[in-house]
């Protein structure tokens, strides 16, 4: 039988997200909400109730000025569990704060903060610090390790704070020692680390506090571009295998497509929108957000299951070559996707083989199936491109069952990279082009027809 | 004869502040004076305790116990410093002064770090207590110690506690000041980490404030036993005895060997206890070199940081051409 290559990405993010079909899915299972923040507001200054409440007046942040600094105005957004959910924005936008009132290291002045069903605004020390011991860690930009304790030590202080004896502690710390990729560091102090090694012990410290939730300020951003990169991919690598759920700040608008499966984009304070990485591409809410994602590589964000269009030259197995061969005629086309009887993507036929079949009179058009590619709709667009050179033929985009999702034609690919529309209105796009002209089908067709049908 | 009654001269305006603080200290030595005789028992206490311990021993017996300190702590080279200083001592026949005044600062200061290291991170946690505790080290460490020498006579009488009290006085700022700065220096994410990870205020100054600011607050006590040895010629003229009397009596006898030989050994103490408090604050001594080094053929040689960052990235640049896998 056919086989089918699918490329996993290596980019694929969490299973989670992927193609607009399973997201519905997600949604009406409702996965339960990891933090909530409703009506935040923080405004610094000697009467930050005041800034507030004129914000809420209608005053800008501008005219407020005087008073003080608003650093977060009005945000509200809930992130599910699981989710890897970054903010982004400029320095200054208030995304710094914004994380800390998600852990009460900051109050806000106004609105509410729920982590899992804890409402942590306006709770008593003792108990914050609780939620934090049992529910929230952090990781930190310039990594705040204890300079004067071990990796082992450092990884452990969560434990130790939530008075875990020592050898259980210990016994711990060394598995996710082990799980970031420290091993043999467990005795070093951090300052005998690397940037990069010394985050790890930062993200340990965090995931051995084995909370549910975790906020990253920064988290990469003091490290070298070829790390940086590394830890983002271990970071979803290890979010897919833990399941926790991320908070994650950056300024770096490429990190963020990276790693989000959702972002909400600041500015001045204010969430500008919140969307998923292609969502917050094609569809920016703003000439901010617009102006802000025109540099992002596009390539590595946008998916196949994004930019794909319906498959239309399509027939199935049991269809036989005569339909093949009209499909192929009525589309002008020279090739066809093919789908076995229980819709499963089967692969490709060409007109040729086809038309050979249709004179020799031999119905069964699995013989004549060429290998075609076929790609997850997670797969990212960078990934395309090779495939896309290699054969004139559309990719096909197949779900997890193997069943046919669309297609993307070159020119489509080629639209989507450049962020220009195909722009081919009611025309359908065709490829590969037909090859044998329509007469010559149409008169085989007629040909070989069986008693009593049409061609 | 009229017009002069109008006039008012600078000799006729007056605030009678002098009256008032003599009137205070009148009151304050009326009220508590029961106080002040408890506060003079502990004092005089805890001095003759360490005199006792640092004058009955034979000479050489304080000299072996410096000079192995010295070892432990700064190497072999001070320790013959320190053994060469305190045979000098000896030789001019300042031993027994010079352990009075050694006993006097060792009290004093140590009686001025546990004062102070508290309120130092008093005024570090709290920005009001910072305010009212900074004019009031201004005014302590300004104000002449003449003058506060004089109600100390008054409420402690002569002898070696009012000594005691103005070079705690006088020594203090140092030790409260810096440790105060320390702790606000404390690199704020690394407080915030603590805090993050839900630990209370006090596990936060406990594991991390007060260890990382070490180093600043070494630097003030320091300074403080410095200070008070500075205050020993001081405390000497309301009569706490020691080389301080020493150079006293000099003075009123333009006694100009007296002098010399008395301040070269205030010199040769303050040297000696300047470089091991000042050893004990960098933590760079030989003790703790010795067990770093115990502590490091322990573990299993590791690779440098530099090598396995380098690693990291080959790994990296290996994987990547595998991203495109289509058979």
């Amino acid at each position: 039988m056919t086989e089918i290559t699918a490329v996993k990405a290596e980019e694929s993010a969490s299973e989670a997200e992927q193609n607009p079909s399973t997201v519905s899915d997600a949604a009406s299972v409702e996965p339960g909400i990891a933090v909530k923040a409703d009506r935040l507001y923080k405004a610094f200054g000697r009467k930050p109730h005041d800034i507030v409440k004129k914000l809420q007046g209608g005053a800008s942040r501008d005219e407020l000025s005087h008073l003080g600094t608003a650093a977060v105005i009005d945000a509200s957004f809930e992130v599910k569990r699981g989710e890897i959910f970054v903010v982004m924005g400029l320095s200054g936008s208030g995304k710094s704060t914004l994380i800390r009132m998600l852990n009460g290291l900051l109050e806000a002045t106004s609105g509410t903060v729920t982590v899992g069903d804890t409402p942590i605004t306006g709770i008593p020390a003792a108990k914050l610090r609780d939620v934090r011991r049992q529910s929230i860690s952090m990781v930190f930009q310039h990594f705040a390790l204890l300079p004067h304790r071990t990796v082992i030590d450092n990884v452990a202080y969560g434990l130790e704070v939530q008075g875990m004896p020592r050898e259980e502690r210990l016994a711990k710390a060394r598995t996710i020692i082990r799980l970031v990729g420290l091993d043999g560091w467990a005795d070093n102090l951090p300052s005998e680390l690397s940037g990069g090694m010394q985050q790890r012990v930062g993200l340990g410290r965090a995931l051995a506090a084995d909370t549910d939730v975790l906020l990253m300020d920064e988290a990469f951003s003091a490290l070298d571009p070829l790390i940086r990169r590394e830890m983002q991919e271990q970071l979803i690598e290890l979010q897919a295998e833990l399941g926790k759920t991320i908070i994650f700040i950056t300024h770096d608008l490429n990190e963020a497509m990276f790693l989000g499966d959702r972002i909400a984009v600041m500015r001045d304070g204010r969430i500008v929108q919140i969307g998923t990485p292609e969502e917050i591409l094609t569809d920016p809410a703003n000439d901010y957000v617009a102006q802000f994602v025109q540099d992002v590589d596009r390539a590595r964000v946008l998916t196949a299951g994004s930019v794909m269009e319906p498959a239309r030259s399509v027939v199935t197995v049991t269809a036989g070559p005569r339909a093949a061969l009209r499909t192929m005629r009525d589309l002008q086309t020279s090739a066809t996707f093919v789908l076995r009887r229980d819709r499963s993507f089967a692969g490709v036929v060409r007109d040729r083989d086809v038309l050979k079949q249709v004179k020799a009179g031999d119905g069964d058009l699995r013989a004549i199936i060429l290998d075609a590619t076929a790609v997850s709709a997670d797969t990212a667009l960078v990934d395309l491109v090779e495939l896309a050179v290699e054969s004139d033929l559309p990719i096909a985009v197949v779900d997890e069952r193997n069943r046919l999702l669309g297609v993307i034609p070159r020119v489509t690919l080629l639209a989507a990279l450049g962020n220009v529309s195909t722009a081919t209105g009611e025309l359908p796009v065709t490829e590969p082009p037909a090859t044998i002209s329509m007469s010559i089908i149409t008169e085989t067709l007629r040909e070989t027809a069986p008693e009593g049908v049409q061609p | 004869m009229s017009t002069t009654a109008a006039v008012i001269t600078a000799a006729d305006f007056r605030i009678p502040l002098g009256s008032w603080a003599d009137g205070f200290i009148d009151f304050i030595t009326d009220t508590f004076g029961f106080f002040f005789d408890f506060v003079r028992a502990i004092f005089s206490g805890a001095y003759d305790l360490v005199d006792l311990a640092l004058a009955s021993p034979p000479f050489w017996v304080i000299i072996i116990v410096a000079g192995v300190l010295g070892l432990m702590i700064r190497g072999w080279k001070f320790a013959v410093g320190t053994v060469i200083g305190l045979v000098v001592i000896v030789g001019v026949d300042q031993w027994e002064n010079a352990m009075d005044s050694l006993a006097l600062v060792l009290v004093a200061s140590i009686l001025a770090i546990l004062f102070s290291v508290p309120l130092g991170i008093l005024a570090a946690k709290s920005s009001l207590a910072s305010g009212i505790i900074r004019p009031v080290l201004d005014f302590m460490q300004t104000m002449p110690a003449f003058v506060y020498l004089i109600p100390a006579l008054i409420l402690f009488r002569v002898g070696v506690v009012p000594g005691i009290v103005a070079t705690i006085i006088f020594a203090m700022a140092p030790g409260v000041r810096l440790t105060e700065l320390g702790i606000r220096n404390v690199d704020h994410e690394v407080v915030e980490a603590g805090q993050a990870f839900g630990a209370s205020p006090w596990r936060i100054l406990r594991q991390i404030q007060l260890p990382l600011a070490m180093p600043t607050i070494m630097a003030g006590i320091n300074q403080v036993i410095m200070l008070s040895l500075s205050m020993v010629v001081i405390a000497g003229m309301v009569g706490a005895g020691g080389l301080g009397q020493q150079v006293v009596a000099s003075l009123n006898r333009i006694d100009v060997s007296l002098g010399f030989e008395a301040g070269l050994s205030v010199v040769i103490l303050a040297i000696f206890l300047d470089r091991i408090t000042a050893a004990l604050g960098t933590g760079n001594t030989p003790i703790g070199r010795l067990r770093a080094a115990r502590k490091h053929s322990g573990t299993p040689a590791a690779p440098t940081p530099a090598d396995d960052s380098t690693a990291e990235a080959e790994i990296e640049a290996a994987k990547r051409p595998g991203v495109l896998q289509p058979s």
